[in-house]
């Protein structure tokens, strides 16, 4: 045996790993772990105090007081035989010493560690006015309970600030409870910046047929709050005003890497920088060899995308790049795993539900390939330079797959042939995204395989 | 008992539904919405639902005994 | 590579001779994934590229769209959701689901697990004093039979009528120039006749009569979809009819036989009687009552695997071979109730996934728990049993047991 394997197995008997981040990237990664084989000790530490639980929920099933944000507590796959330090955060890594700081002023020493310490919720930025009772963000189940609290309560209005998924899906839960609600968008459209211009007409369509105030173009200048410090009033840079009770502040989140500010990883405003299969960069851009990041807080290269870093806030994204990461925690580097699978995302607003697959902010051109836009059931496919990149499906998930093969096989756009149930008048128009374009050449690499152990990209020789 | 269903692959086929309706709910004609936390009560057919779906997206926790032992928590 | 002919292969699977055991032969098929036959048409075998054509929207369900139009095809009447592409078999689907499943009525089939269980109960205590026994035709026939024909509203006591016409329908679907008798088609087409004028003179009273049947329903209920045409209803209630009677009966027979194959599930099931969920689906997977579907068209040209199949081809989807395929099921031969993440292909997939799945697992896992619970040390009289005709939906015409 070479001293490779040796070590390798040593390590997976008594071996030792931290994950930072508990959550639903962190836990799907210790049990990950367990299945492959490590019996070494494994740590879980947490700032939140609940067991992992699951977040999207707590803008939909929590909102309707169906299900209590403390009922999203995350099935387990398998035990995983941790010590878990929940309500601790990190605060520090030391990467010449392998150790973890604690707030607790604990140190946690580790052979390899995982980083999933995800996003938090983006706040008003007038801290006195986020302060406002009657004023939510929604990330933690904390948030969700306190929403919910407050639109069972019957307000007389609900102003939501940011029409991206979360804030679409609260003002469609409002509706549903026939509470008033108003949204307000920079953008010219709800959904805008993460599927472009003609869906957001779509979804505009969907947020007005169903009663929103929707106002687009305008941003909210100010949250004005009564004596008693409640949130009563926005002001509009239009010179408007509305008059509300809750104000939901929807504008995105904030990567939670600044305790890493000083261990020399690759951080920046979108994640810790990773290679495909999951091992941080350092600031150089140096691969590490021990430290490894999946989840919403990843950064990482996806080679559909011409190796681009792409950070995503999937919920599946984090479930699959944990897998990933913890297989080649525990694996030598011929064995490893790159993470290539395709992105992919739902979202259910106003009885519909939207999924995507592929990255529609890669794109130049869109058209709507199958189904009907005015009956809300359709399939949008997206292409850049005359490939598929991405499709957006509004109650027509079944056909999803199809795309996502489509995108790995780099098909040709827009989709040659015909289907019964293509719209009379498809033709691609523009995106139109908000952001500058990215720039691309032609397909340089599809994926093939299709278990973890046999997934690869080849390239595109012309 | 806890349940998680992975939405990003689940087709809306509707099978959980029909079979546990009152964990599983159709919001519209595809998108599901589900109770994570269902009552024991609901067990059986919790369970019919799980194994109905096409495309097994529905995890539903198995084990029994504690989740965890936790070292440390804020108070 | 994958347009190897494999013309033998199939004319043996469709051959009765083979129809015990045709497992053997689709391991030969599966070596050419997507195979084109001699006449043009196209055979797929393999779970991936049949799983990939099924949620390929090139693929056509309605034979209009075949080039060289189908002998069983019957041209004039109005097809059922089955034969259907979108829009029209999602609006015809959507409408029909109103009266049967969620989102519109959620509650129907887990509330019909009282009644189920009575029904079977009455059939098995009728089996108590027999020493021989019949499970086709004593249990697995009658019940399912019985549950369709109450959900539809159409009498029981009608059911030899239309049992004639429903075997010369499925009789005709594989019907073959070459080596068949013309009067296989033209009874198929007469039968098409009888069933459909006796369903539409069910139909006629029940407008402006509101009812709990869904041939009341669908009569006059309005929904967000309108309502369906006459024709419309009568060729839903025919596809329900069929797909009811000819499916259900096959699974709980194949997992009759099963389970006197494989006497240890027998007793495990008799022990816990919470196997039966994951047990009927290793049945979908092992014994499926739908071998085939043989009717698809090429709407357009389609790429699957390293093949090009042109528009116009016919396709034949070989679900039983994907549901056995070693690529994707660990020792696929084995039968083995405790099978994980068993993504079977005994419903089909995609748009046209099985409309009365849910019913049919809930009959099923029914009533094999109350057969294993209630006969007598059971024993098979012949292995293997005697098949129906069909290919397409294979299973036992008789399965003789013994017990006591
Ligand atoms: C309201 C809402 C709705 C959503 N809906 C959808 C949806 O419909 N579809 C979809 O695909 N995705 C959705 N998502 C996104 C999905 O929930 C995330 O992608 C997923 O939670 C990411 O998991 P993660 O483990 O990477 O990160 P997170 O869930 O963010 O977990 C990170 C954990 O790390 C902890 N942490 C942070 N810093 C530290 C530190 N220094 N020390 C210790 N612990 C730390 C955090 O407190 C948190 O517990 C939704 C998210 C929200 C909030
Ligand atoms: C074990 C029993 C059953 C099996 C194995 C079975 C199998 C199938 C399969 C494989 C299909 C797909 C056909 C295709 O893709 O073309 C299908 C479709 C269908 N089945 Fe079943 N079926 C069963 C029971 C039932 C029952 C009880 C009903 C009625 C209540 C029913 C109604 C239908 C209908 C209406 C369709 C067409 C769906 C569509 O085109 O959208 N089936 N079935
Ligand atoms: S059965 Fe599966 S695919 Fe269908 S709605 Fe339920 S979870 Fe989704």
């Amino acid at each position: 045996m070479t001293s490779r394997v040796e070590a390798l197995q040593t390590f997976k008997r008594d071996g030792r790993i931290v994950i930072v981040g508990a959550s639903l990237a962190g836990l799907r990664a210790a049990e990950s772990l367990r299945d492959e084989g490590f019996t070494g000790s494994l740590t879980m530490i947490g700032d939140e105090t609940a067991e992992p639980y699951d977040r999207p929920p707590l803008s939909k099933q929590v909102l309707t007081g169906w299900v209590p944000a403390t009922g999203t507590t995350l099935p387990r796959r398998r035990d995983v035989d941790a010590q878990w330090l929940l309500g601790t955060p990190a605060t520090g890594l030391d990467l010449a010493d392998n150790v973890v700081r604690l707030a607790d002023g604990r140190e946690v020493p580790f052979d390899r560690m995982l980083i999933s310490t995800g996003v938090r919720a983006r706040p008003w930025p007038v801290a006195a006015e986020a302060a406002l009772t009657g004023v939510f963000v929604v990330r933690t189940r904390e948030d969700a309970e306190g929403l919910q609290q407050a639109i069972a309560a019957g307000p007389k209005r609900v102003l939501i600030i940011g029409a991206g998924f979360t804030g679409s899906e609260i003002a469609s839960i409002c509706r549903e409870r026939d509470i008033a609600v108003t949204v307000a968008e920079l953008g010219s459209g709800p959904l805008v910046g993460a599927l472009g211009a003609m869906i957001g007409e779509i979804a505009a369509d969907m947020q007005l047929a169903n009663g929103v105030d929707l106002r687009c173009g305008v941003k909210v200048t100010q949250l004005e709050g009564d004596a008693q410090g409640r949130f009563r009033r926005a002001h509009f840079s239009d010179g408007s005003t509305v008059d509300a009770d809750v104000a939901v502040v929807a504008l995105g989140g904030i990567r939670n890497t600044e305790w890493l500010r000083d261990s020399g990883l690759a951080i920046g405003p979108w994640g810790v920088a990773c290679d495909s299969g999951c091992r941080a960069f350092d600031l150089n851009g140096l691969v590490t060899d021990d430290i490894f990041v999946a989840g919403d807080v990843a950064r990482c290269p996806h080679p559909i995308y011409e190796y681009r870093f792409i950070s995503l806030e999937h919920w599946a994204n984090a479930v699959e790049q944990a897998e990933i990461a913890a297989h080649n925690m525990v694996n030598l580097q011929a064995d490893r795993w790159p993470h290539l699978a395709i992105p992919t995302f739902w979202s259910i607003q106003f009885g519909v539900n939207i999924k995507s697959v592929g990255v529609p902010t890669f794109a130049d051109e869109v058209i709507v390939a199958q189904g009907s836009v005015s009956e809300h059931r359709f399939v949008a496919a997206y292409g850049y330079k005359g490939r598929v990149t991405a499709a957006v499906t509004f109650n027509n998930a079944k056909w999803l797959d199809h795309y996502r093969k489509l995108i790995e096989a780099a098909a040709p756009f827009p989709p040659a042939q015909p289907t019964p149930d293509q719209p009379a008048d498809a033709k691609p128009m523009p995106v139109d995204f908000p952001g500058p374009l990215l720039l691309s050449q032609d397909a340089t690499v599809v994926v093939t395989g299709h278990d973890p152990s046999e997934r690869r990209v080849t390239a595109v020789r012309p | 008992m806890r349940v998680v269903v992975d939405l990003s692959r689940c087709q809306g086929y509707a099978q959980c539904a029909f079979l546990a309706p009152d964990a599983f709910r159709m919001h519209g004609e595809e998108a599901l919405m589900y109770d994570p936390n269902p009552d024991d009560s609901q067990r059986d057919q919790v369970l019919r639902a799980a194994a109905a779906c096409p495309i097994q997206a529905i995890l539903v926790e198995q084990l029994e005994g504690p989740a965890m032992t936790v070292e440390a928590r804020r108070s | 590579m994958t347009m190897t002919q494999t013309p033998d292969t199939l004319h043996r699977i469709l051959d009765y001779a083979n129809r015990a055991d045709p497992y053997p032969l689709y391991a030969e098929l599966r070596k050419t994934p997507v195979a084109r036959q001699e006449d043009g048409s196209y055979v797929i075998s393999t779970y991936r590229e049949l799983t990939d054509i099924l949620h390929n929207p090139h693929l056509s369900s309605d034979i209009r769209n075949l080039a060289r139009p189908m002998a069983a095809a019957d041209g004039r009447a109005t097809p059922a959701f089955i034969n259907l592409d979108p829009p029209e078999h999602d609006r015809m689907r959507r409408m029909a689901m109103r009266h049967f499943g969620p989102p519109h009525t959620p509650g129907l089939v887990d509330g019909m697990r009282p009644d189920l269980t009575a029904i079977v109960s009455g059939l098995i205590d009728d089996l108590a004093d027999k020493t021989q026994i019949d499970i086709v035709d004593d249990f697995a026939y009658p019940f399912p039979v019985t549950v369709i024909c109450h959900l539809l509203g159409v009498p029981r006591e009608d059911e030899p009528r239309f049992h004639q016409w429903v075997n010369a329908i499925i009789d005709a679907i594989d019907y073959d120039a070459k080596t068949d008798p013309p009067e296989k088609l033209s009874n198929g087409e007469q039968a098409r006749k009888d069933i459909h004028a006796y369903l539409g003179g069910l139909l006629e009273p029940r407008h402006g009569k509101p009812g709990d049947d869904l041939l009341s329903r669908l009569a006059n209920e309005d929904g967000p979809d309108g309502r369906m045409t006459d024709e419309e209803i009568i060729s839903t209630a025919n596809l329900l009819l069929i797909a009811g009677h000819e499916t259900t009966v096959n699974l709980i027979t194949n997992g009759m036989l099963t389970l006197l194959r494989h006497p240890q599930h027998l007793q495990r099931l008799r022990n816990e009687p919470d196997l039966i969920v994951p047990l009927v689906e290793e049945l979908l997977r092992y014994e499926p009552p739908v071998h085939i579907i043989p009717w698809r068209a090429a709407y357009s040209d389609i790429a699957i695997a390293d093949t090009v199949i042109p528009k116009g081809s016919q396709i034949m989807l070989m679900l039983a071979s994907g549901s056995r395929d070693p690529d994707r099921f660990h020792d696929p031969d084995r039968f083995d109730p405790d099978r994980r993440d068993n993504q079977h292909l005994g419903f089909g997939s995609g748009i046209h996934l099985c409309f009365g799945g849910p019913l049919a697992r809930l009959e099923t896992q029914i009533a094999l728990t109350e057969l294993v619970r209630r006969l007598d040390k059971p024993r098979l009289v012949a292995d293997p049993p005697p098949y129906r005709p069909s290919p397409v939906l294979r299973g036992p015409i008789h399965l003789h047991v013994e017990q006591g």
